[in-house]
C-alpha cells in the first residue's frame, strides 16, 4: 500500500506541489478531491517539495486532498484489442465499451537507435499529383502539413490515409473541434477502415493537460505495432494545440521562455515525438502526417518553424491546394529514382518553369506588355493549376508524369524546358 | 596511476535533466559523475556549483530518479578515447559505439549503457620508432600502426606533461590497444606504461604543436560555386546558414562526400535520424576516388540526433572535435562537419534555462557568443613539431530560426568563420541547387581560377540581378537590349555553373581542373559581345547555349562524346559574335 499525502502546499495553474517523500520523477499520482479523482504526473522534485501536474486541471482542488503515488509512469495498452476503438488523452475509454489494461507499455520511450533504422525506400501512394509527382511521400517519413484554420487539412488527412496501403492508422486528435471528430470517424468508417484504426482523441473542450499525452500515446502504440511488423500510419492533428499545452505548463513553472512564451526546449519536445517515425531493420515502420496550423499564416512561428526544421519535408495547404513552393519531400530521392527515369526531370523543370510563371504574373499585373516567352509562361501557369494543383486531381503517379509532358510540350519548345536531351529524345510527345 | 575511490553523494533536487546534489567531498567544475537510478548509472557532468550545492546535467534521461539517489564522483572531466579503430565508426555523442549498442540492447538507446569506444581484441601492426633511451615529451611519436591507408601514430599522451625517457619499447609485431608498448620514466623517477590509447578531455583543445599558420591552399570539396566563388581553405572555417528545406544537410553530405581531405568527421548534432541512416547506409557502399577505398574508411560519424538526450548533444561537438584534432597531430588534414550548430547552441539555452541564469537575446546564454569563437577557433592550419603541417578545416550548418540571419546563433558564427556561404529559400524554391546565394555570400580564402576573372563573373552576376531587378519595374520593354543580354548572360552562369546536380555521378563532383576548364567556357560566353536582332532571338540563343552546357555537364570529363560537345559549342559561340 502506498502512502497517501494531504499537504499540498501550491496550486498554480494546471501544477499543483506537494511535500513527499520517496517520490520518482515522472511518476504518476492520483489526486482525489471534490471534483472526483484525477491523473497527474511528476514534473520536478526539489527536496521534499513535489510538482505535479494536473490531467483535469487544478480546479477545485484543495490544499488538504488526497495525493497517491501510483509507483509507476503514464501507460497504454499495446495489445491488438486497441483496433477499432477510440480513447481519450489518459487513455481512457471514449466509446462507452471498457477499458483495455492488458500488455501494459511504457509511453515515452528512448529513442531508436539510428543503427537498427534502414534508408526508407518505399512510396506511399495517395493519387495527388502534387505530392506523388512532386513530393513523393515515402514510408516512415514524418511531415507535417502547414495551414491556416479553416483549411481543408484534415480532409486531406484522411484522404490520404484512406489512399495509403497501410496496415494500421493511429489518429490522435489534440485540441480537436468535436464535428472534426465525428467528420473523421465518418469518413474512416464509410470506407471500412475503421477496423484498422485506433484513435486518442483530446477535444477542445477536454482538460488541457490530457493534450499532452496524445502524442506520446499514439506513438507507444504506433511503435508496439511497427515492431510486430506492422506498417503504422499516424496521423497528429493539432501539433500546435500540442505545443501551447506544452507553453501553458512550463509558464507556470516559472520557466524562462525563449521565444514568445514559448519553452528553449520545444525543439526537443517537438523533435522527441517527430523522430518515433521508422523504418526498423527487421521490423515494421511508422509514419507521421501531421497538422500543424500556423498562427496568422506566419512560417516563422516558433512551432511551424521548429517543426520545419525536425520533419522531413513539409506540405503547405494553401486556398485549398498544395502549394508548390515551400512544400517538400526530403526522402524523394529515395523512391523517385527508380520509379520512371523521367519523374526527377518532370518534377524540377515544371516547378521552375512555375517559378518563371510567377513573376510573369507580377509583371502582367503592373501592366507591362507580355513578350512572347510571357505568353507561352501564362498559358503553362494557368494549365499547371488547373490540371496538376487541384486536389480534385485523382491519378496514380504514371498518369501525372505523361499529363506533366503533355502540358510542356502544349506550351514549350523542347529547349525551353531545360531537360537533358536524351530524356528529351524519349518522352518528348509529338504533336 | 592509483584506482580513486569513488566518492558518494546524494541527489537533493531533479528538474528535467537537470539534477541537484549536495556535497561534501570536494566536487570540480565539468567533472562527470554517475547517478545511481535502479540498476542503472547515468553518466552527468558538474555544470554549476553554488554553496554546497553543485548542479549536474544528466546525460539520459531521468525517468525514476528520486531525492536521495546515490552519485557517484569520478575526479575525471568528460573525456574521449583516442587510438587506432576510432575511423569507420559511429559513435553518440558521448562515444558510445552505436553498432555494438545495437547488438547489445536492440532496436532502443537504453540508458545508462556505456560501452568501450575502440575494439579491445583488434590486433594492429606495431613498428617502433622510438629507441630505449630517447628523450621524449608528450605527443611524441613513438611508433605506429597502419589503419586502413592511414599511418597512425602512437603518440606520447597529451596530457602527461614534463620529459621522459623511453625505458623499454616493444619489438614490431601484432599487439591490441591495451598492451604496453613502451614503458618511460620522468625526472621525478615516476615510471608509466604507455598503450596504444590514451584520454583527452573533450572540451579542452589539443595544444601540441609549435605554430599556427594562415590557411591559404584552397580545399576542394568538387562543388563549384563553393571552389570557385565562396572558397574554403584546409584549416579554415565556413558556415551554412539556411532555412529549413533550403538544402544545408544535403549540401554537407556533398561536401563530406567529396572534399579532398583525409579524414572526415561528421558530427549529427541534433538533427534527424534518417539523414545520419543515410550516411550509416550507403557510405560503406561508395568509393573514394582518392584513394579507392570505400568512402568509411576516412570517416568518423558521431551521431547525436535530436531525439537523444539533449546534453550529450552540447558535448558531441566537442568530441567530434577532438577526434578531429587527434588525427591533425598525425600529420593529416581533417575536416569537420558540424550540422547543426544551432542544435548545440540550443542544448545550451536549455542548460541556461534550467539554471535560471539572466538570458541574453532571444533566451539564449550570455556566454554563447564565447563559446561558439572558442569552438570555430579549434580549426586550424598547424605546423607540428615534427616539421609537418596538419589541419582541422570546420564547417558548421546553422539553422536560424524562421529563416532570419539576425538572431544570435548565426551572428555568433558570422564573426568568427573565414567563408559564409548563405543558402536561400528564394533559390531553393525555384529548384536552384545548391542554394548558396551568389550575392550575399562571401570568403576570406583563396579560389580555384583566376581572380580578375571571377571579379568579371561576379559583377555580371550582380549586374543581371539588377538588370532583373529593374524589369519587373520598368517591364522587359523598357529594358535595352545590352541591358538584356547581361541578364541573360547572369542566367546562363547561374544554370550551368553555379547549378549543379548532386543526385548525378558526373555533375555531382567536378574535380579542380574541371572547374577550371568550365569556369574558362563560361567566361568565354560572359566576355563575348554577341549581336542579336532582338531580345527574343537573344532568349532563344541563350537558351539553346544553356542546353548544350548543361548537355556537357553530364558527361566525363575528356570523354569522347565531351570532345564533340566542346566542339558544338565553340561553333555556337563563334556564329554569335559580334566581331565574327
Amino acid at each position: 500500500m502506498r502512502k497517501v499525502y494531504h499537504k499540498i502546499i501550491r496550486i498554480a495553474g494546471n501544477v499543483i506541489t506537494v511535500e513527499a517523500d520517496d517520490v520518482a520523477y515522472n511518476e504518476l499520482a492520483e489526486v482525489s478531491g471534490l471534483r472526483g479523482v484525477s491523473l497527474a504526473q511528476v514534473i520536478r522534485l526539489d527536496g521534499r517539495k513535489v510538482s505535479l501536474q494536473v490531467f483535469a486541471g487544478s480546479r477545485g482542488i484543495g490544499t488538504d486532498d488526497e495525493v497517491r503515488f501510483l509507483g509507476r509512469e503514464m501507460q497504454v495498452s499495446g495489445s491488438d484489442a486497441l483496433l477499432g476503438r477510440v480513447f481519450n488523452g489518459r487513455g481512457a475509454s471514449r466509446d462507452h465499451r471498457p477499458d483495455i489494461t492488458e500488455n501494459l507499455i511504457d509511453i515515452g520511450t528512448p529513442s531508436v537507435n539510428p543503427a537498427k533504422r534502414v534508408i526508407p525506400r518505399h512510396m506511399i501512394r495517395t493519387n495527388i499529383p502534387m505530392i506523388d509527382v512532386f513530393n513523393t511521400l515515402v514510408e516512415s517519413q514524418k511531415l507535417p502539413i502547414f495551414s491556416v484554420a479553416g483549411e481543408p487539412y484534415n480532409e486531406l488527412l484522411s484522404r490520404i490515409a484512406l489512399q495509403a496501403e497501410v496496415d494500421v492508422i493511429v489518429l490522435g486528435g489534440m485540441g480537436l473541434k468535436h464535428d472534426d471528430y465525428l467528420t473523421f470517424k465518418r469518413t474512416l468508417d464509410e470506407h471500412g477502415a475503421l477496423s484498422r484504426t485506433v484513435m486518442f482523441i483530446h477535444t477542445a473542450s477536454d482538460p488541457v493537460v490530457e493534450c499532452l499525452m496524445v502524442p506520446d500515446m499514439c506513438l507507444a502504440v504506433a511503435e508496439s505495432f511497427a515492431l510486430k511488423g506492422k506498417r503504422v500510419l499516424c496521423l497528429l492533428s493539432d501539433m500546435t494545440n500540442f505545443a501551447d499545452a506544452l507553453k501553458e505548463i512550463s509558464v507556470t513553472m516559472e520557466q524562462i521562455p525563449a521565444t514568445r512564451g514559448y519553452p528553449g526546449d520545444l525543439y526537443s519536445q517537438l523533435a522527441a515525438r517527430y523522430e518515433k517515425a521508422v523504418d526498423f531493420d527487421g521490423a515494421g515502420s511508422i509514419t507521421i502526417l501531421a497538422v500543424t496550423t500556423m498562427p496568422g499564416d506566419d512560417v516563422t512561428h516558433p512551432v511551424p518553424d521548429n517543426t520545419g526544421y525536425i520533419t522531413e519535408g513539409q506540405f503547405y495547404l494553401r486556398n485549398g491546394r498544395i502549394e508548390p513552393f515551400g512544400s517538400l519531400s526530403r526522402l524523394k530521392q529515395q523512391v523517385n529514382g527508380r520509379t520512371r527515369p523521367d519523374h526527377r526531370a518532370i518534377m524540377d523543370a515544371m516547378i521552375r518553369l512555375y517559378a518563371d510563371f510567377k513573376s510573369t504574373l507580377e509583371k502582367q499585373s503592373m501592366g507591362f506588355k507580355m513578350s512572347n516567352w510571357d505568353k507561352k509562361l501564362l498559358k503553362y501557369g494557368a494549365r499547371f493549376e488547373k490540371e496538376m494543383m487541384s486536389l480534385a486531381v485523382n491519378i496514380p503517379l504514371e498518369a501525372g508524369l505523361d499529363l506533366g509532358w503533355r502540358i510542356l510540350a502544349d506550351c514549350f519548345d523542347r529547349t525551353e524546358v531545360g531537360i537533358k536531351s536524351d530524356l528529351l529524345a524519349q518522352y518528348w510527345p509529338e504533336k | 596511476m592509483a584506482e580513486k575511490t569513488p566518492v558518494m553523494e546524494k541527489v537533493v533536487a531533479v528538474n528535467g535533466n537537470m539534477i541537484t546534489v549536495e556535497y561534501t567531498h570536494r566536487v570540480m567544475q565539468n567533472e562527470v559523475a554517475f547517478v545511481h537510478v535502479g540498476d542503472s548509472r547515468l553518466k552527468s557532468e558538474v555544470i554549476r556549483i553554488r554553496g554546497n550545492r553543485a548542479d549536474l546535467q544528466v546525460f539520459e534521461s531521468t525517468n525514476k530518479m528520486k531525492v536521495g539517489d546515490d552519485v557517484e564522483f569520478t575526479g575525471e572531466l568528460l573525456s574521449v578515447e583516442l587510438g587506432p579503430g576510432l575511423l569507420k565508426q559511429v559513435y553518440d555523442g558521448l562515444q558510445n559505439p552505436l553498432n555494438l549498442l545495437a547488438e547489445k540492447s536492440g532496436f532502443f538507446l537504453q540508458r545508462g549503457i556505456y560501452l568501450s569506444a575502440l575494439d579491445r581484441t583488434a590486433l594492429w601492426d606495431f613498428t617502433p620508432i622510438a629507441k630505449v633511451g630517447d628523450k621524449v615529451r608528450r605527443g611524441d611519436r613513438l611508433g605506429s600502426v597502419p589503419e586502413g591507408i592511414i599511418k597512425h601514430y602512437i603518440m606520447l599522451p597529451f596530457a602527461w606533461r614534463g620529459a621522459w625517457v623511453v625505458k623499454s619499447i616493444v619489438a614490431p609485431g601484432q599487439y591490441n590497444i591495451d598492451t604496453t608498448i613502451a614503458v618511460v620514466e620522468n625526472e621525478r623517477g615516476e615510471t608509466r606504461n604507455v598503450t596504444m590509447t590514451q584520454f583527452w578531455p573533450v572540451k579542452i583543445a589539443i595544444d601540441d604543436y609549435s605554430e599556427k599558420l594562415l590557411p591559404e591552399e584552397t580545399l576542394v570539396t568538387q562543388q563549384r560555386s563553393i571552389d570557385t566563388f565562396f572558397p574554403v581553405a584546409v584549416g579554415g572555417t565556413f558556415c551554412t546558414p539556411g532555412p529549413f528545406g533550403a538544402g544545408k544537410t544535403v549540401l554537407q553530405h556533398a561536401i563530406s562526400q567529396h572534399a579532398q581531405t583525409d579524414v572526415v568527421v561528421v558530427a549529427a548534432c541534433g538533427e534527424r535520424a534518417g539523414e545520419v541512416v543515410e550516411i550509416l547506409r550507403e557510405y560503406p557502399e561508395l568509393e573514394d576516388p582518392r584513394t579507392g577505398r570505400s568512402l568509411m574508411d576516412r570517416s568518423i560519424i558521431i551521431c547525436n540526433t535530436s531525439s537523444m538526450p539533449v546534453a550529450a548533444r552540447e558535448a558531441s561537438v566537442y568530441t567530434a572535435v577532438t577526434l578531429a584534432e587527434y588525427y591533425r597531430q598525425m600529420g593529416l588534414n581533417t575536416l569537420l562537419l558540424a550540422d547543426s550548430t544551432s542544435r548545440w547552441a540550443q542544448a545550451l539555452r536549455e542548460m541556461s534555462g534550467r539554471l535560471e541564469e539572466i538570458p541574453g537575446e532571444e533566451a539564449f546564454p550570455a556566454y554563447l557568443e564565447s563559446l561558439i569563437s572558442g569552438f570555430y577557433e579549434r580549426a586550424g592550419l598547424v605546423k607540428l613539431r615534427t616539421g609537418e603541417t596538419g589541419s582541422v578545416t570546420i564547417g558548421g550548418a546553422v539553422s536560424p530560426a524562421g529563416g532570419n540571419f539576425e538572431e544570435p546563433v548565426t551572428q555568433a558564427t558570422l564573426k568568427v568563420v573565414g567563408a559564409f556561404l548563405g543558402l536561400s529559400r528564394e533559390r531553393s524554391d525555384a529548384r536552384r541547387y545548391p542554394a548558396i546565394h551568389p550575392l550575399e555570400s562571401w570568403s576570406k580564402y583563396k579560389s580555384l581560377v583566376d581572380p580578375a576573372k571571377l571579379a568579371m563573373a561576379r559583377s555580371i552576376l550582380r549586374r543581371g540581378s539588377d538588370v532583373n531587378q529593374m524589369m519587373k519595374v520598368v517591364g522587359e520593354e523598357g529594358t535595352s537590349i545590352d541591358d538584356f543580354i547581361v541578364y541573360m548572360k547572369s542566367e546562363f552562369l547561374d544554370y550551368v555553373f553555379l547549378q549543379q546536380n548532386t543526385f548525378d555521378a558526373e555533375d555531382g563532383a567536378s574535380s579542380a581542373e574541371r572547374q577550371r576548364g568550365m569556369f574558362d567556357d563560361v567566361c568565354r560566353v560572359l566576355e563575348s559581345d554577341f549581336t542579336f536582332a532582338d531580345k527574343e532571338s537573344a532568349r532563344v540563343y541563350f537558351l539553346e547555349l544553356r542546353q548544350l552546357y548543361l548537355d556537357r555537364n553530364y558527361m566525363a570529363l575528356n570523354s569522347a562524346e565531351y570532345r564533340e560537345q566542346k566542339a558544338r559549342i565553340d561553333q555556337k559561340i563563334s556564329g554569335s559574335l559580334k566581331n565574327a
